[in-house]
């Protein structure tokens, strides 16, 4: 198995000057290409901190964090920010879609950013908002989408790019319980097909209980990793999810 | 493209505050353009007028002449000189003086006055004196008659036909002396003028002051009085040290200051103008920031770079100012030609004052182009200017501080 992801010793502590806040306190992590992951934990165990470090949107205090390979602690902010647009997908808790764009055009925009070719980009777009059952939708405004259908096209802008690993914040926060799995169905599917490692920080039992591995986070330190190799990702009909 | 088109919808998230700031824009361009186009063309016309009333636009003069401006610095007239000041293509005409002083005297009266000998058809070409006549007939060529004017003759209680006597110094300190009749009255608006001025027919005043041949200035006129300086130069480097060659601007220094002084405080109400504009679009400014900086924060996180971010706030700065100038431009240029064609007038007092002075009592606009392009580029660096704003806080954004609710 290729590794995804390679954590040592990472540290972040907040405010360090004044009350500081030991966020993420000397966390090991490691993880393999096609996991399906549930970062765990209370409020405030540094679940988001934890994402946002391997995300590369934060920096640790201390240790390394190798990404496909590369160590990203070292990377300058620019760098990061083209790492990320190639390597990683970003899915947040409020969907986070550009509202003056289509469903398509927010899709589109990563691939722009990438400077990607039109028949490239029209081809990748058709096959995205095919796998998240969304075609009739393609030019729908987000105000005109459901939260549900607005979380599956923000799941086709973090594939957009292609990326090996998803990052996944609260994905299910917002939405209601058919949405919901409607959501983790399609985000495991394509974890399942095209071997798509994804990482979730949630609360939601509903994402637990399809996570393959689940790590709990407790006052920034693991507390406990388990795979869960019986619970085998389940995909419901993707018509049910429109 | 993608950034243009992003850029365009992005304007118009929130219509009624980007129809605000370019209705902003828009009322700021109008009436700067409409103030400065009022400024400029009443500059215009005061200075037509002025140059038109007895100047001109350039002068040509033995050297010296104007700081000691009597008969001993006159010149030798010659058709060749004459062709040589007329060759430049901006040089349209030119007309003869002779200036001088002298007592003129009615049978118990004498004044000081100013004689000026002129060639009437030439004269008139440039300073319309014809239509100043208000009495008996304009002068002919070699006309032994004079023209005095309304003020002069009333303090010496003449009137038309009545004759008058001259005294004076002339070329080279000849006795100048001569009985005139008076041929026609003319009424000036500057009391300078009107209070002190008699004409006579350039041969005439030749004759007086025992000049033959000789004048004390050419007065030129233009086709196109906007390249006056560089007219000036030419006729300059044609003629030669022997004769100066003067602008309107050098005659009258005090117009200019006048314009000046006047142009100042306009630049001020003008200001205030631009700050009001630059409060309205920095105010939009801010409320953007606030509003889109958890979307601005994600942009960067998912991979967009800061520079393609400040770009795309950029385009958006520049398409809401451009949006309003130009609009305000459009909207701006029947205004100023409607003005132009059709001049605001004065009225009352103030009418009488310019009426008095000769000048039409009117208000018109310049159309020229240039006030449009710099209004609409003042406004418009003003707009790019405080986008710096946007870019700076880009440039310290953090996506997980930014993506904080």
């Amino acid at each position: 198995m290729k590794t995804v992801i390679d954590a040592h010793t990472v540290s972040k502590t907040f405010n360090p000057n004044t009350i500081p806040v030991h966020a993420i306190n000397n966390v090991h992590l490691h993880m393999e290409q096609g996991e399906f992951s549930a970062l765990v934990g209370p409020s405030g165990s540094g679940k988001t901190t934890l994402l946002n470090l391997i995300g590369g949107l934060d920096k640790p205090d201390t240790g390394n964090i190798i990404i496909h390979g590369i160590d990203i602690t070292k990377l300058s902010p620019n760098e990061l920010i083209d790492f990320r647009l190639h390597n990683i997908g970003f899915v947040f808790q409020s969907f986070n879609l550009i509202p003056v764009l289509t469903a398509k055009e927010n899709v589109e925009l990563i691939m722009q950013l990438q400077n990607r070719k039109r028949a490239d980009i029209e081809k990748r777009i058709l096959s995205l908002f095919k796998q998240i059952g969304l075609e009739d939708k393609i030019d729908t405004r987000p105000s005109q989408l459901s939260g549900g259908q607005q979380q599956r096209v923000a799941v086709a802008r973090a594939l957009a790019s292609k990326p090996q690993l998803v990052l996944a914040d609260e994905p299910t926060a917002n939405l209601d319980s058919k949405s919901a799995a409607n959501l983790l169905d399609i985000m495991a599917k394509l974890n399942q097909e095209e071997n798509i490692t994804f990482i979730f920080s949630t609360h939601d039992v509903r994402v637990i209980e399809r996570a393959r591995r689940v790590i709990t986070l407790v006052d920034g330190q693991i507390h406990s990793d388990t795979a869960r190799v019986e619970t085998e990702p389940q995909t419901t009909d993707l018509a049910t999810a429109k | 493209m993608w950034l243009l088109k992003l850029s365009w919808k992005n304007m118009w998230r929130n219509k009624h505050r980007t129809t605000i700031t370019i209705s902003a824009i828009f009322f700021a361009v109008v009436l700067s353009v409409v103030t400065s186009s009022l400024q400029d063309g009443v500059f215009d016309n005061l200075i037509k007028n002025v140059v038109s009333f007895y100047s001109g636009y350039l002068q040509v003069h033995k050297q010296g002449y104007w700081d000691e401006r009597i008969l001993d610095n006159s010149f030798e007239a010659s058709v060749s000189l004459e062709q040589q000041i007329l060759q430049p293509k901006n040089v349209t005409g030119l007309a003869p003086r002779l200036e001088s002083f002298a007592l003129a005297s009615s049978e118990e009266l004498t004044k000081g006055c100013v004689v000026i000998g002129i060639s009437p058809q030439r004269e008139n070409t440039i300073t319309a004196l014809q239509n100043k006549v208000i009495e008996g007939e304009y002068l002919i060529e070699n006309d032994v008659g004079v023209l005095l004017a309304q003020g002069l003759a009333a303090r010496l209680r003449l009137q038309l036909h009545d004759t008058l006597i001259l005294i004076g110094q002339g070329y080279h300190g000849a006795t100048a002396a001569g009985k005139y009749f008076i041929k026609g009255i003319v009424k000036f608006g500057s009391p300078d003028l009107n209070e002190q001025s008699l004409f006579l027919s350039l041969a005439a005043a030749q004759d007086l002051y025992s000049a033959n041949g000789r004048v004390t200035s050419y007065v030129l006129a233009l086709k196109n009085p906007a390249d006056l300086n560089s007219t000036a130069e030419s006729v300059r480097t044609k003629l030669g040290g022997t004769y100066e060659t003067m602008t309107w601007e050098e005659m009258m220094p005090e117009i200019i200051q006048h314009i000046q002084t006047d142009k100042g405080s306009m630049y001020i109400i003008q200001g205030i103008l631009y700050l009001l504009v630059c409060f309205g679009i920095f105010g939009t400014l801010l409320m953007m920031m606030v509003e889109r900086k958890y979307e601005m924060g994600m942009l960067v996180a998912i991979g967009m770079k800061k520079i393609k971010l400040m770009q795309l706030l950029l385009v958006e700065s520049v398409l809401t100012v451009f949006s309003g100038c130009i609009v305000g431009i459009t909207v701006s240029i029947p205004i100023v030609y409607y003005l132009n064609k059709y001049p605001i007038r004065f009225t009352g007092e103030m009418a009488k004052v310019y009426e008095e002075f000769g000048f039409e009592a009117i208000f018109p606009s310049s159309t020229d182009s240039g006030i449009f392009i710099t209004q609409g580029l003042i406004v418009l660096g003003l707009g790019l200017l405080l986008s710096l704003y946007s870019i700076i806080k880009i440039a310290a954004l953090n996506p997980v501080t930014a993506m904080k609710k």
